[in-house]
């Protein structure tokens, strides 16, 4: 094996740009007579819009265009498409009301835009943005789940009675319910799963410019997915076809699958660029992100565990309510149910399970995917409700799980909510982290931090995850618009360096690095001679990009088949200049060698071959060294395996304090531990931060009271430790890498063991409950609560 | 509009800049110097720190002609001539930056802390970079290669 190959934490080839202050994000381009927008947002959560004025906005300095809803109507703009479609348990489809890309007439969130502002400075269409007058007639508003399914509530859309989108289940009902009716031990917990917002550091941004001469459009975008923005606005929102758009996502800071979505603004640049005859550009304030980026989360459950006396799990039962805001966002409806419910088994057997899932308007931002998306909420009600039942059986928090862990020689095992796990092993990362953590010295830590006046807890949770999304023919059943398979080219130069082409994109994950590591374990060939292209429609022949921690096992997986066919071809070649059978012809550590034989070919002359195809089986073999592949994948990865977290509660002033993390995961053959660790790093952090900091607060108005980053509390350094991260690997059986995918585990993982700790901590002081964020003042008044009930 | 002089990166300029316009819009707008991000609105993220007469300073809380003057260092005149700064060069053997955005920003602030305390501590080095956001790695490597810059930095000072 190469020391650049599978499992070497070799340092990352994109690094040296981004430490020079040399990387090209999109705000960074500016573009020949480059114009600016600026969006006139509704400051209400719903509202008429009697009317608009931009008399005095367009006489401003320097002030090229003022376009409204009613200007987007005329030039026959698409509305956004909803790409899921959910059925309700009647058998009627979701509700997808229109999702129009300026609001006419009406606004249902405060932030929806209005009216775009173009000027040939930002400051001028900042200044102008204020002087377009908008005549608003506001209207009652709902922004909260319990609020928004009371009768006489507001309605966000007519065609939606109740605020209702779907009304949606599954798992077995009857066999659900034939278990509750027997069972020795029901235990029930209500929660919430606090609304975040994604906040990748790098605000959306877009550069949209229309060629009159060639006409076509060039759009570059903070996209995690350039050919499916691109899809959409040929398919649905430009209508311009394919071949006259360029879709360019240059570096990109941070996605957490809020720049998976196809967004207004992208849309709206390339409109007005063919408009006004410049190119626009749009760069989202922060403020304006947290009133324009998808938010994620937001659920309110009620779940019912059915157990035998002794802690065996034996049914369980999930109500959930599901905010999807004001519009139906990209993939917003398969967020609550097929990447939720569908995981509710845990890392457990469970042999009975029903979800019954609500999807509700709300006047609020648009709610789809963030870091993790659906699994995270499947685990934290699922974590939270097992520590729920071992308090009350009074069994171990450790041992409930053990007992009920799927054992390694169960699989493949067949959940009772759809899924079908293909391997892992829950014991083996249960011990790893249980050890890395050093569990049986917890009381002695505990007594020690009592001694320092401090509170004590230790937190679990054991979790699997479904990623490597997915089976296109699967997902298509399931409601999906798209296929969700990945490309690439490998393209051999005649001198033996290798440009690789991906539909996957890299916004830190360092595929540049880790690709290349993996054409190097096949070929051979040092990573300094292997390029990777990604993010630019024009350059990658498709693509579905990268979400769902999808990039190395799908993405990967169609590198390694496009590379499989270019080994194939070059055997033949081989064979030619060896004057061997193909048959007999191996390749094996860049070599092509006659089996049994020393003769043998480099791959480099090979190639050479294939391009100076002097001496060359012409006849069968065409020249050139190139090859393609699309890879769908069987089924879902499956990660898994065990977070534990040590907290030290103040009980004066209820801060906590998380002092350990340790966790061990199962993420599938590695290619780069180095890079592997850090995303189980940026995953915990993540995790951490909804448990204990991130909400995004909606008042009773639809007003969002946590709109920056003063109001809206994001992990820091000083609120973390650092993290113990281990791996045991059992590879993924039904992809050629054997890959499962890490990006989003520890914000699957860590937010119910992190609230767990604390209820352990507060546990001696009669405290049961808590939801996240458990802030210092939530903290502090459930032990006040706890203590005064108690007196 | 307001004519100011200053040094970025050792280079002179002179230019005409409204009273209201930020220090990080003269540098990425005027003077195209873009390693300098921008990250929110409210001096929480810190992706903008650069060096303002050799203290580390949030660009988009100060305004330009308020650096009238000034010797400004950025991200890209941190080293120079495409070499690393051992801080980079942290950065990039421990894995401290994923997607880059607040790496700018982090190094500068960095940097100045290990020169004004070279040899930190761990807690020290989570406070120090408490003005600057990352998604991305959790800190956990951003600490990691601050540690190891500084231990550089005190090994070549030897
Ligand atoms: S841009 Fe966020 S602190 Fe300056
Ligand atoms: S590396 Fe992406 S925000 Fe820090």
């Amino acid at each position: 094996m190469s020391d650049q190959g599978l499992g070497a934490s070799v340092a990352r080839k994109e690094d040296r740009r981004f430490l020079l202050g040399k990387g090209r994000y999109t705000d960074d381009v500016t573009l020949p007579n480059q114009s600016y927008a600026v969006f006139v947002r509704s400051p209400h959560a719903n509202a008429a819009i009697r009317s608009i004025d931009a008399r005095q906005a367009l006489a401003a300095p320097g002030v090229l265009a003022v376009l409204t809803g009613e200007d987007a109507a005329a030039d026959d703009l698409g509305g956004i498409p909803c790409g899921w479609t959910i059925t309700s348990k009647d058998g009627s489809k979701m509700v997808a009301p229109p999702h129009p890309a300026l609001v006419k007439g009406k606004a249902r969130h405060t932030g929806d835009p209005v009216a775009m502002v173009i000027a040939e400075t930002r400051a001028q269409a900042k200044d102008a943005a204020q002087l377009v007058e908008v005549d608003y007639d506001p209207q009652p508003a709902v922004a909260h789940l319990n609020a928004a399914v009371a009768n006489g509530a507001p309605q966000v859309w007519d065609e939606a009675p109740g605020n209702v989108c779907f009304d949606w289940h599954l798992g077995d009902a009857a066999a659900t319910d034939a278990e509750f009716a027997k069972a020795e031990r029901v235990v029930a917990i209500d929660l919430t799963n606090n609304r975040v917002a994604p906040n990748a550091i790098e605000p959306r941004a877009a550069n949209g410019y229309y060629d009159d001469v060639e006409d076509r459009y060039t759009l570059y975008t903070t996209s995690q997915n350039p050919h499916l923005t691109r899809l959409l606005l040929a398919a649905y929102t430009l209508k311009v076809p394919e071949q006259k758009l360029r879709v360019v996502a240059p570096d990109v800071g941070g996605g957490f699958g809020s720049k998976i979505f196809h967004y207004a603004e992208e849309l709206l640049v390339l409109w007005a660029s063919k408009k006004v005859g410049h190119p626009v550009k749009w760069t989202s304030d922060r403020s304006e992100a947290f009133l324009s980026d998808a938010h994620g989360r937001d659920h309110v459950t009620h779940a019912e565990l059915a157990l035998t006396a002794d802690g065996k799990f034996r049914a369980l039962s999930v109500r959930t309510l599901a905010n999807m805001g004001a519009y139906l966002s990209t993939f917003a409806p398969a967020i609550p149910t097929y990447l939720h419910a569908t995981l509710l088994s845990g890392p457990y057997v469970i042999p009975a399970i029903y979800a019954e899932v609500k999807a509700i308007f709300t006047h609020t931002v648009p709610v789809d995917a963030v870091r993790g998306a659906g699994r995270p909420e499947a685990t934290y009600l699922l974590e939270r409700l097992v520590d729920k039942a071992a308090r009350e059986l009074g069994i171990d928090r450790v041992e409930i799980r053990r007992k009920n862990l799927i054992q390694p020689d169960q699989f493949p095992y067949q959940t009772p909510v759809a899924l079908q796990y293909d391997v892992g092993d829950y014991p083996a990362t249960l011990d790893m982290a249980l050890q890395a953590i050093d569990y049986g010295k917890f009381a002695e830590r505990k007594a020690e931090s009592e001694q320092r006046g401090k509170l004590r807890g230790f937190g679990i949770s054991t979790y699997i995850e479904a990623c490597g999304i997915a089976p296109s023919a699967l997902v298509g059943a399931l409601g999906a618009g798209a296929g969700l398979y990945e490309a690439a080219t490998v393209r051999v130069h005649p001198t033996g360096s290798v440009t690789v082409f991906t539909g996957s994109h890299s916004h830190g994950q360092g595929h540049e690095t880790t690709f290349a590591q993996l054409v190097n374990e096949r070929l051979g060939i040092p990573i300094e001679n292997i390029e990777i292209v990604h993010g630019d429609t024009d350059r990658i022949p498709f693509g579905m990009g990268t979400y769902g921690s999808r990039s190395a096992a799908v993405g990967g997986s169609a590198i390694y088949k496009a590379v499989d066919k270019i080994v194939d071809k070059g055997k033949k070649i081989a064979a030619h200049l060896l004057e061997a059978n193909v048959a007999d012809v191996e390749f094996e550590d860049g070599k092509y060698r006659v089996a049994g034989t020393d003769r043998e070919k480099t791959f480099g002359e090979v190639a050479f071959t294939a391009y100076v195809p002097h001496n060359y089986p012409i006849d069968t073999v065409e020249p050139g060294l190139e090859d393609s592949a699309f890879y769908d994948p069987k089924n879902f990865t499956f990660p898994g395996g065990c977070h534990l977290v040590e907290v030290e509660v103040d009980p004066e002033t209820g801060v906590v304090e998380v002092v350990d993390v340790a966790i061990a995961d199962d993420v599938g053959v590695i290619i780069n531990p180095m890079i592997v660790d850090g995303q189980a790093h940026g995953g915990l952090a993540h995790g951490i931060g909804q448990a204990l900091l991130e909400e995004c607060v909606y008042d009773t108005e639809g007003q969002l009271l946590s709109g920056s980053f003063m109001s809206y509390t994001m992990p820091r350094a000083a609120d973390l430790p650092s993290f113990k991260v281990g791996n045991h690997v059992t590879a993924c059986t039904h992809n050629p890498t054997g890959i499962k995918g890490v990006g989003e585990v520890g914000a699957i993982g860590v937010p119910p063991a992190v609230i767990n700790a604390v209820l352990d901590a507060l546990a001696p002081l009669g405290v049961t409950h808590l939801d996240m964020p458990a802030t210092p003042e939530k903290v502090w008044r459930a032990i006040q609560a706890a203590q005064g009930g108690a007196a | 509009m307001a004519t100011i002089s200053l040094k970025v990166n050792e280079k002179s300029h002179v230019v005409d800049v409204e009273a209201r316009t930020l220090l990080v819009e003269l540098l990425r707008e005027h003077l195209r110097l873009t390693g300098t991000h921008v990250g929110c609105d409210t001096s929480q993220c810190g992706a903008c720190t650069v060096w303002v007469d050799g203290k580390s300073v949030k660009s988009c809380a100060m305004l330009a002609v308020e650096a009238d003057g000034a010797a400004v260092t950025t991200i890209e005149g941190l080293s120079g001539n495409g070499k690393l700064h051992p801080m980079q060069t942290a950065f990039h053997t421990c894995h401290g930056l994923q997607c880059g955005f607040c790496t700018p920003g982090m190094v500068m602030r960095a940097t100045e802390l290990i020169q004004r305390n070279p040899n930190p501590t761990e807690d020290e080095v989570r406070h120090g970079l408490e003005g600057n956001l990352c998604r991305c790695t959790g800190y956990h490597n951003i600490v990691k290669a601050v540690l190891t810059a500084a231990e550089t930095v005190r090994g070549g000072a030897q």
